[in-house]
């Protein structure tokens, strides 16, 4: 047998920028991660600093020019009422199509984490992403259409004698309207659908990951469907209930164009920060305005940690 | 003597295949019972049938002279070691174990009564607190059997819950649960595929293959007189023997069975000869192989007695009545 030698010739530059990396890990780990923490900390975490800064300045009310001076005037501001109106209003509407949104998700998310198979794990993913490969416009006026007083739903409703449950739906004081697309009904409807993938997908993620002897385990131990739901299956797939809610909630806040299209003239925090910082050029309470989802989030966050949500993680 | 488990021709069929097919069986109270079996030959479905995760596609399935062929598994009075544990990563220990009476309504206090005297047991106590993703691997099983035996259940079923323990460990656990058998006298279904682990815990074992039972018997029944050609192969270390060999060796032209430890080598008055061809160091002993025939034939010779190396011609000898016919033909 021919004598070889232990060490393998070098085929080149190649081989020697492994080696060095393979010397120094470290140094590779930061030549991976430099580019996404220069974008994330210069960009993405510079512009939030920029939009906090600017939250704390205030507006002279004769000249309209921006005080470059730190005050706490603008976040009162937050609080008149017409203003706080907006908060509120925003804050119930992403809540409702949060909790909409995860109350149709389940019974999907469920089905295919556990029983799609092949094929039809293929038609889920398809059903599910489908939607979002169309424009976001093009689907809210599509929605506007079917939900018109002329649309497909009314049409529908009056074609089998049941148009007085729109009726009736349409004269519930505060949700009501004209028509299903000037209500607040309306709004609501559209944000559920558009977001509905959003909270689909990362609960999907998390059912899957939960084992199916754990449910075994449950029945086994003597519980029944509704008790293993709530003690086994809801506490392991809360984070991605959590990561599906910050999606649906996070994106409904700070919406501008859904509200705009359907529903009443009514303002929500995102077309407030528009109508702020374009035609009113009042920078400040847009950034105040646009600071209070973030911190509706942070709340939210901290409450679900403190509640166990992330336990199972 | 009752029947704790009791499969009338029991059948659960997947399409095709067929995991259990028309299985009699008779499972009598306070014994350790053992399922055998290589993967896929209807063991484990079994288990699931008694559990009630399979439902049989034919067939009657009695517990204590009860049939349950349509109660689903949470009435039924038996509880399950999961071969993955199965505990429930978001409670702690005393919370898992104390989840059987949580779901019965029982009062937190009583239940967590009940928690740390199972704890106590299976000599855990103090770990009430911990998640289970702060416990070992061994800690996790004793969780797991406290969890079952919580409920008092009247069959223990457990689905290879050794499996994922190192050796000693293993070892260790195997005599504790026998021990817990013993003292509980509740009737365990052991499900394995380690033949040892089953020959040394079970009182009665049933070894599957194919979705039926080859045999059924003691462990002593089984490693010594197994029926066929399957079961001599599959448990324990037996020579299986082929028409020829066994002729070689003074009996009948029929498929049989020899242990390795029935064979002694350097025999002077002996006429059969065989050449060594491999030998294997066990520690306590050595396994010894030689040509015969058409078959391999392996001794166990123990440490202290000459080892012969490869190549080296010896003169077997054995007991005749060691030698143990098969039904194959």
């Amino acid at each position: 047998m021919s004598r070889r030698n232990a060490i393998l010739p070098s085929r080149g530059f190649g081989d020697s920028f492994t080696a060095f990396f393979w010397r120094h890990p470290k140094l590779f780990l930061g030549v991976l991660l430099a580019p996404p923490l220069l974008w994330l900390g210069v960009v993405y975490l510079g512009s939030l600093f920029a939009l906090l800064i600017q939250s704390f300045y205030s507006i002279d009310e004769f000249s309209g020019v921006v005080k470059e001076e730190f005050t706490l005037k603008t976040y009162g501001g937050l609080f008149r009422p017409s203003n706080f109106d907006i908060i509120i209003r925003t804050l119930v509407m992403s809540a409702a199509v949060t909790l909409a949104c995860a109350v149709i998700a389940f019974p999907i998310a469920y089905y295919a984490a556990r029983f799609a198979r092949g094929r039809w794990r293929a038609v889920f993913y398809l059903g599910i992403m489908l939607p979002l490969w169309s424009s976001y416009l093009v689907k809210v006026y599509a929605w506007k259409l079917i939900l018109a007083k002329e649309g497909i739903i009314t049409w529908a409703a009056d074609a089998v004698g049941g148009g007085f449950v729109i009726d009736a739906v349409l004269s519930l004081p505060g949700i009501g309207g004209n028509s299903l697309s000037t209500s607040f009904i309306g709004t609501f409807i559209v944000f559920v659908y558009v977001w509905l993938p959003f909270m689909i997908l990362p609960m999907q993620a998390s059912l899957e990951r939960v084992p199916t002897s754990m449910l075994e385990a449950s029945a086994d131990l003597g519980a029944s469907r509704r008790q293993v739901f709530w003690t086994v299956i809801l506490p392991l797939a809360m984070p991605g209930v959590i990561a599906g809610s910050i999606f649906t909630f996070s994106l409904t806040m700070g919406d501008y164009i859904i509200p705009q299209i359907i529903g009443t003239s009514a303002n929500f925090i995102g077309m407030a920060v528009f109508q702020l910082q374009g035609i009113a050029g009042n920078i400040p309470l847009a950034a105040a305005f646009a600071v209070v989802p973030i911190l509706i989030m942070l709340i939210y966050l901290w409450l679900a940690k403190k509640g166990g949500a992330f336990d199972a993680l | 003597m009752t029947v704790a488990v009791k499969f009338e021709s029991v059948s659960r069929h997947f399409g095709a295949v067929r995991a259990v097919d028309e299985v009699n069986l008779s499972i009598a109270e306070g014994t350790f019972f053992a399922m055998l079996g290589p993967s896929g030959s209807g063991k484990t479905t079994c288990l699931r049938l008694i559990s009630g995760f399979e439902k049989p596609t034919g067939g009657t399935i009695k517990i204590f002279g009860q049939d349950v062929s349509n109660i689903p598994p949470n009435r039924r009075h038996v509880n399950t070691v999961f071969q993955d544990y199965a505990l429930f990563p978001h409670m702690n220990v005393r919370d898992n174990v104390a989840y059987g009476p949580m779901v019965a309504g029982v009062s937190k206090a009583k239940r967590y009564a009940k928690a740390d005297e199972m704890l106590s047991m299976v000599k855990l106590d103090g770990y009430g607190d911990r998640k289970p993703n702060q416990l070992s691997g061994g800690q996790r099983q004793r969780v797991a059997l406290a969890r079952s035996l919580v409920n008092e259940p009247k069959v223990l079923l457990l689905d290879e819950p050794l499996g994922a323990l190192d050796l000693k460990l293993r070892e260790a656990m195997q005599d504790e649960l026998k021990a817990l058998q013993q003292r509980l006298g509740i009737t365990f279904v052991f499900v394995t595929h380690d033949q040892h682990e089953a020959l040394s815990m079970a009182d009665t074992l049933a070894v599957f293959n194919e979705g039926k039972i080859a045999q059924i018997g003691s462990p002593e029944e089984i490693y010594g007189r197994p029926y066929n050609r399957f079961v001599a192969d599959f448990v324990g270390s037996s020579n299986v023997l082929s028409p020829e060999a066994t002729k070689a060796l003074g009996g009948p032209a029929r498929w049989s069975s020899l242990r390795p430890e029935a064979l002694k080598i350097d025999a002077a008055n002996s006429t059969i000869n065989a050449v060594v061809t491999a030998v294997r160091y066990l520690g306590a002993g050595s396994r010894v192989a030689f040509k015969l025939a058409d078959s391999e034939i392996a001794a166990y010779i123990p440490a202290g007695n000459r080892i012969p190396e490869v190549g080296d011609a010896a003169r077997l000898s054995f007991n005749v009545a060691d030698l143990h016919l098969l039904d194959d033909k």
